[in-house]
C-alpha cells in the first residue's frame, strides 16, 4: 500500500516551515494497513466468542479456518492487543512526531527496513498461529509449547519497536542539535517517552523469548520453567498496556483539545505525567502474579504499592485533558460545571470517538485500582472480569481512540475526505453502547465465579446466576461487530467513493500554560531513566535474581490443543 | 503571568487530592491484609513436576483430617483434572489446600470462598480458606490449560454439621 498524499504542513511549537515528510506518510499508511487488516480478523473471531457465550456456537461452521473455541480466542487476542495495536503506534508516533520536529526521521532507510522486518515477524508467526500450532493465548504460558517460528516472528516484532525506538531517538538528537535550549516539541516528547518506557519494559519479553522459549521450541533446551517465565512475561506485560494507552494519551493532550476548539490546559503538567509513566510503569507487574506461588507476598505488596503510584499520572491526565475539553467547549458556548460537555462538537466523528472512549476508560481505571488492590484481587483474578477490564483499556481506550484518528488520518493520507460523516458518527457511538453492555456482562460474571478464557457454553458447571448476563455478552458481542463492519465500510469508501479533498488535518494545540512554564529537568532523560532503572531493580531484583539462581529449566512442554 | 497562576491553583487542587486518594486506598489495603488476615499466596517450595506423583503429599492426593476442624487436602492438577475431584468437610472447617501441577498451568478457584491460586508444574501452592455455609461450591479450573480447559472443574461439598 502506498497511500502517500503530501503531507499536511508542520504546525505547533514546531515553526512554520512545511517539510517533506512523504516518507514518513507512507510509512503511516503502511503500518496502518497491516494494523487494519488485524483488527478485522480480531473483531471476526471476537464475534464467534461473544456468540458461543450467548449459546450460539458457530464453531462447526468455521472448522476449516478456525479448529477450535481457543484456536479462535489466540487469534483474537494475538492480533488485536499485540499487531493492531503494536503496528498503528510504530507508524503513528514517528508520523506525529516527526511532525512535531518539523524534521523527516533520521534514518529513512532503516525505517523501511523497520517495517519490513516487523511485516516478515508478523508473517511468520501468523503461519502457526493461523495453522492451530500456536494455540497459547497472547501470553503464552508454557509448557504450553507453540511452534517455535511463532515465537521467533513475534521477537522480530519487538525488535522491529527497537528500531523505532533508536530512529526517533536519532531524530530527537538532530532536532536538539539545532534547537539547544527549546524544550521538545510536546508531542515528540510524549512519543519519545512512550518509546523509552516500551524499550525498557520489553526486555523482560525480550528475555523470556531469547533464553527460554525459543531454544526449547527448536528442542536447544530440554525444559522450562512456569514461573520463571510468568515472570519475565509480566515485567513487559503490564507496561505494555501503557504502551497501548499512551499513544491514545498523546492524541488526547496533543491533538483533541484543538479538535474541540480549545486549547490544552497544561504542557507542563502533561510532560510530568508521562515522565512519571516512564518511571513508575514497569516496577509493578506482579499485580498480574498476586495469586502466584513462588513469589513472597512482600514483594506483591510493594508492586501493589507501585501500582497505586502509577493510578497518580493517570488522574493528571483525567484533570489535565478533562481541563482542555472544557476550555473548547466553554470556547463554543458551554455554561455550568457539567453541561459544557454537551457543547462538545459531538458532530465531529474524530473527536466524538475519544470523548467516548475517555468515558468509557474512566471505568477501566476505577476497574483496574480493584485489580491492583492486593487480596482484593482475590475475587476477581483470571475470571471473567478481567477481559470485561481488558475491553475497556485496550478495546475502547485505545481502539476507540485509535478509530477516532483515522477518521482524520485517513483522509489525510489518501487525500479524499471522509465518506459518511453521520455514519462514522453511528459507528462510533455503536462502539461505545456495545461495548458498555459487553463489558458490563463480562464484569457481572466475573464477581459471580465465571472464569476467564473458558468455552463456557460447553461447560457443565455454569451457575444459575450467570445465565442472565451470558446472552448479554453475546449482544454486545454483535453490537461491536455491527460497529466493526461500518468502520471498515467508511474507511474502504473513503478510499474508493470519496470524492471531495481531505480537509486541514488537525493541528498540535496551543496550550494555556505553555511549555515555557515547564522547568528545564522536565525536559531532561536522564534523571528519570536512571530512576525507572533504580525502580526496577528495587522491585525486581532480588525476585529475578533469586528466580534465574534456583530454577532448573526442566519441565517439559505440551500440545493439548 | 497571572493566568499562569491561576493554572498552577487549579493543578494544586487537583494533584492534592490525587495524591490522597491512592493512599488511602493503601490504607484500607493495609487494614484488610494484616487486620483481617486476608493474604496472598506466597513463597512455599519447589517440586519436580517429573517425580510429582513420587513426592508427599502428591503421592497420595486426597483429604485428611489435623486437628478438630482442620482439614489438609494435597491436590494434583493434570489436564484436565483435579484430584481429589471431590472434597467433602464439615461447615465450620478450615481447609489448607497444597497443590501442584502435573503439566501445564492450571489454576484453582472456588467463587466465594477466597480461594484463587495458580497451580504452576514446578511449584508448591498454599491457600487455606473457612468454609462456614453448607452447600455445594464448585472449584474450577481457571487458566487455559487446553482444547477441554472447560471441563476441568470439581467439587467441595460442605456438609451441616449434625
Amino acid at each position: 500500500m502506498s497511500a502517500g498524499a503530501p503531507p499536511g504542513p508542520a504546525t505547533g511549537d514546531a515553526g512554520a516551515l512545511a517539510p517533506d515528510l512523504g516518507v514518513e506518510s507512507r510509512q503511516m499508511a503502511a503500518y496502518l494497513a497491516v494494523a487494519l487488516g488485524a483488527l478485522f480478523g480480531g473483531v471476526v473471531t471476537g464475534l464467534l466468542q461473544a456468540l458461543e457465550h450467548a449459546g450460539i456456537n458457530l464453531y462447526p461452521w468455521v472448522t476449516p479456518f478456525i479448529a477450535s473455541y481457543y484456536h479462535g480466542l489466540t487469534v483474537h487476542g494475538v492480533l488485536n492487543v499485540l499487531v493492531w495495536t503494536t503496528f498503528f503506534i510504530c507508524g503513528f508516533l514517528p508520523y506525529i512526531a516527526t511532525r512535531a520536529f518539523g524534521l523527516p526521521l533520521a534514518r529513512r532507510g532503516l525505517a523501511w527496513l523497520t517495517f519490513w522486518l516487523m511485516t516478515s515477524g508478523l508473517v511468520l508467526a501468523a503461519i502457526p498461529l493461523v495453522g492451530n500450532a500456536a494455540t497459547v493465548m497472547f501470553t503464552f504460558y508454557p509448557p504450553l509449547r507453540a511452534h517455535w517460528a511463532f515465537y521467533v516472528g513475534l521477537t522480530l516484532v519487538v525488535l522491529g519497536t527497537w528500531l523505532v525506538t533508536l530512529n526517533l531517538v536519532l531524530t530527537y538528537r538532530t532536532w536538539r542539535r539545532a534547537n539547544p535550549g527549546r524544550r521538545t516539541p510536546l508531542a515528540a516528547f510524549m512519543s519519545l517517552a512512550t518509546f523509552a518506557m516500551w524499550a525498557i519494559a520489553s526486555l523482560g519479553l525480550a528475555a523470556e523469548m531469547l533464553f527460554m522459549l525459543i531454544p526449547w521450541s527448536l528442542g536447544l533446551v530440554a525444559g522450562t520453567d512456569a514461573l520463571l517465565a510468568r515472570t519475565l512475561f509480566w515485567f513487559t506485560g503490564h507496561p505494555i498496556v501503557y504502551f497501548w494507552l499512551l499513544p491514545a494519551y498523546i492524541s488526547w493532550y496533543t491533538l483533541a483539545p484543538r479538535q474541540a476548539g480549545g486549547k490544552l490546559f497544561s504542557d507542563p503538567l502533561a510532560r510530568t505525567s508521562f515522565l512519571l509513566f516512564l518511571v513508575l510503569s514497569t516496577p509493578l507487574g506482579f499485580h498480574h502474579q498476586y495469586t502466584d506461588p513462588g513469589i513472597h507476598r512482600g514483594w506483591k505488596l510493594l508492586h501493589a504499592f507501585l501500582t497505586f503510584a502509577v493510578f497518580f499520572p493517570s488522574l493528571l491526565t483525567f484533570f489535565n485533558v478533562t481541563a482542555s475539553l472544557e476550555s473548547g467547549a466553554r470556547a463554543r458556548g458551554g455554561k455550568g460545571w457539567v453541561a459544557w460537555f454537551g457543547k462538545l462538537p459531538w458532530g465531529d466523528p474524530s473527536l466524538a470517538a475519544q470523548v467516548l472512549a475517555m468515558l468509557l476508560f474512566t471505568f477501566g481505571g476505577v476497574g483496574g485500582l480493584i485489580n491492583a488492590s492486593y487480596n482484593l484481587n482475590l475475587i476477581v483474578h483470571n475470571t471473567a472480569w478481567i477481559p470485561g477490564h481488558l475491553h475497556l483499556t485496550v478495546g475502547t481506550a485505545v481502539t476507540l481512540t485509535f478509530m477516532g484518528i483515522t477518521y482524520w488520518l485517513v483522509p489525510t493520507l489518501c487525500g479524499r475526505a471522509l465518506w459518511g460523516r453521520r455514519v462514522a458518527l453511528v459507528q462510533v457511538w455503536l462502539w461505545f453502547i456495545g461495548m458498555a453492555i459487553f463489558s458490563h456482562a463480562m464484569h457481572q460474571l466475573g464477581l459471580l465465579g465465571a472464569p476467564r478464557r473458558t468455552m463456557l457454553g460447553a461447560a457443565a458447571y455454569v451457575q444459575p446466576e450467570w445465565k442472565a448476563w451470558l446472552p448479554l455478552v453475546g449482544f454486545g458481542g454483535a453490537i461491536l461487530f455491527a460497529s466493526s463492519l461500518l468502520y471498515f465500510l467508511i474507511l474502504v469508501l473513503t478510499l474508493l467513493a470519496s470524492r471531495r479533498p481531505a480537509p486541514a488535518p488537525p493541528e498540535f494545540a496551543e496550550a494555556m500554560s505553555g511549555p515555557d512554564h515547564s522547568p528545564p529537568i522536565l525536559d531532561r532523560w536522564r534523571p528519570w531513566l536512571a530512576l525507572a532503572a533504580v525502580l526496577i531493580a528495587i522491585a525486581y531484583g532480588p525476585t529475578l535474581l533469586h528466580l534465574i539462581a534456583t530454577t532448573p529449566l526442566t519441565t517439559p512442554g505440551f500440545r493439548v490443543w | 503571568m497571572k493566568r499562569g497562576t491561576t493554572i498552577y491553583l487549579y493543578e494544586l487542587a487537583w494533584i492534592l487530592p490525587s495524591i490522597a486518594l491512592p493512599v488511602g486506598m493503601l490504607v484500607a489495603l493495609a487494614v484488610t491484609a494484616f487486620g483481617a488476615g486476608i493474604h496472598l499466596p506466597s513463597e512455599v517450595g519447589r517440586v519436580n513436576p517429573l517425580h510429582v506423583a513420587a513426592t508427599p503429599p502428591f503421592d497420595a492426593p486426597g483429604v485428611k483430617q489435623i486437628a478438630p476442624g482442620q482439614y489438609e487436602v494435597g491436590m494434583l492438577a493434570q489436564i484436565w483434572s483435579f484430584t481429589p475431584g471431590e472434597i467433602r468437610v464439615p461447615a465450620g472447617s478450615t481447609v489448607h489446600f497444597w497443590v501442584t501441577s502435573k503439566d501445564v498451568v492450571h489454576g484453582l478457584f472456588i467463587p466465594h470462598a477466597n480461594v484463587n491460586v495458580m497451580v504452576l508444574p514446578g511449584q508448591i501452592a498454599h491457600v487455606e480458606a473457612r468454609f462456614d455455609r453448607p452447600g455445594e461450591y464448585p472449584m474450577l479450573c481457571h487458566e487455559y490449560c487446553g482444547i477441554a480447559h472447560h471441563t476441568m472443574a470439581g467439587k467441595v461439598i460442605v456438609e451441616p454439621r449434625s
